[in-house]
């Protein structure tokens, strides 16, 4: 299971606490795992990523295993330790005030 | 017994202020959606309990929100309150965050350029909702006003969205973004003609349909824009700010423009300065008492880029006579140092007797009279900048 880590304005948005749990078919990549995610919370389509050229929005992040795979592949591999759910994938909104 | 119900958007989010029709004490409900910029809500006029809401944020794009029970509950329309949302079975799909420009062969236009601020063309880009704006015969029908400047039309409930794009064939590519964007700000509906609909849009002018909004044309002539347009004349370009009408006089427009307050008596076919006496005639708001067509409030704002009243007091003005003759309105409100903003959609008249108006600024302080303007207390002193403001006569 892959883990993926939201920032609280779309954890309220998805009704969820903590982290979620996401079973990705095939290839585990950041674009199988948004596609999982927007799959179970279709509330969240058009929040992480354009609905229509699905990039992501400029003012959110990629991080995982200590890495920003902000600007990677979106069909890159992720991690190993992402793809075997022992490290989180998060999401994060980008440090710009707010 | 009446009673009246203020929806106030503002940049950290929405909060709804309730009152018997004394209008003398007052519950305030929130904050909804804290964090979120909510620009503006909106109650259907057949649904009253039926209020729509515009949630946005530059981090993670725009929400919809509808609640059919008054603000007490709210949902992303297509997603029901109660219903399950954490299996894929049968959900619904997020379609309510939706806004694509219609660039379909059969109905849409190309996804064309528009003005930059340095004059460079740049194509159109889905940034936010601003204003929505409910049908006043179908609870389920809503139009929404968005940056970049285009009109979409929703006819389930805020659930799916579809650009009326014939809008952007007017000239689009002059267009361009006002110093808050490219905005859609105003949608007024003609409630003696339901394929009437005038839009206002910074800075491009004023538009209007007379068939549902599939076919429309500028209605500018008489503006005059000679600090910011080359042809000051130009049909289309101008920074209109706001536009309002009363409903029983549905082809009196009045418009607060960038600079200038204009009068139009035919339906916006022309149009004339009726600023008078005001002491600036800048200013972003707008309204029109709800009993005396002829009787319209603006907020006059200093300006270039101040954008703080003159003198450091905050002075709403009243005209009796549908313009040129303006008295200020002091009552209750702050008379030094005072340097806050009222934006374009942060204005509303209830229909109660007396007539009511409120205002609210950017420092986050919410401004009442019960009595047409007379006089003047502050229901709340303390939320967030304050977007928008509207107001629900409830019978």
């Amino acid at each position: 299971m892959i883990r993926v880590v939201l920032p609280a304005h779309l954890r309220t948005l998805a009704r969820v606490n903590g982290e979620v749990t996401l079973d990705v078919k095939g290839e585990v990549t950041q674009r199988a795992v948004l596609d999982a995610l927007e799959a179970r919370y279709p509330m969240l389509h058009g929040t992480i990523r354009d609905h229509v050229t699905l990039k992501r929005r400029s003012f959110v992040r990629f991080f995982a295993c200590e890495q920003d795979l902000s600007h990677e592949s979106p069909d890159a591999p992720l991690p190993d330790a992402v793809a075997m759910g022992t490290e989180p994938f998060l999401i994060v909104g980008a440090m710009a005030g707010g | 017994m009446s009673s009246v119900r203020l929806l106030v958007g503002t940049k950290k989010g929405a909060f709804i202020l309730t009152s018997d029709g004394t209008r003398k004490q007052w519950t305030v409900n929130g904050p909804h959606f804290g964090g979120w910029e909510l620009y503006h809500l909106k109650g259907s006029p057949v649904e009253p309990n039926r209020i729509y809401a515009s949630q946005t944020s530059s981090w993670f794009g725009q929400i919809i929100q509808r609640s059919d029970d008054g603000g007490k509950t709210w949902h992303q329309p297509g997603t029901p309150p109660g219903e399950p949302t954490t299996t894929p079975d049968g959900m619904p799909k997020g379609e309510s965050n939706k806004f694509v420009y219609d660039t379909s062969p059969e109905t849409g236009k190309p996804l064309t350029t528009h003005q930059h601020y340095d004059g460079t063309q740049r194509p159109w880009e889905f940034k936010r909702v601003w204003h929505l704006e409910p049908s006043l015969t179908e609870p389920d029908t809503v139009y929404a006003g968005i940056e970049d400047a285009a009109l979409f039309r929703s006819g389930d409930g805020g659930q799916t969205w579809q650009e009326l794009s014939g809008l952007r064939d007017v000239k689009g590519n002059l267009w361009q973004p006002g110093a808050g964007g490219m905005c859609l700000h105003t949608i007024v509906q003609d409630p003696s003609n339901p394929r009437r609909i005038y839009v206002a849009i910074s800075a491009a002018g004023t538009f209007r349909t007379d068939d549902g909004g599939k076919t429309w044309r500028a209605i500018n002539r008489g503006l005059k824009s000679k600090y910011e347009l080359p042809d000051p004349d130009a049909e289309v370009g101008h920074c209109v700010h706001r536009i309002a009408m009363h409903p029983t006089r549905p082809n009196v427009l009045f418009m607060q423009k960038h600079w200038d307050v204009m009068r139009s008596d035919d339906a916006g076919e022309s149009w004339h300065e009726i600023s008078g006496n005001l002491p600036t005639d800048f200013g972003f708001p707008i309204d029109v008492h709800a009993h005396e067509p002829e009787t319209v409030y603006v907020v006059p704002i200093k300006s270039d880029s101040e954008h703080f009243p003159p003198d450091g007091k905050l002075r709403v003005y009243r005209s009796r006579t549908g313009g040129n003759e303006w008295e200020a309105l002091t009552n209750g409100l702050p008379q030094r140092d005072c340097y806050v903003n009222v934006l374009r959609d942060a204005m509303a008249v209830d229909s109660l007797d007396p007539c009511g108006i409120y205002f609210g600024t950017s420092g986050g302080q919410v401004y009442g009279s019960a009595s047409a303007g007379d006089s003047w207390t502050a229901i709340v002193r303390d939320l967030p900048a304050v977007l928008s403001v509207e107001v629900q006569t409830l019978l």
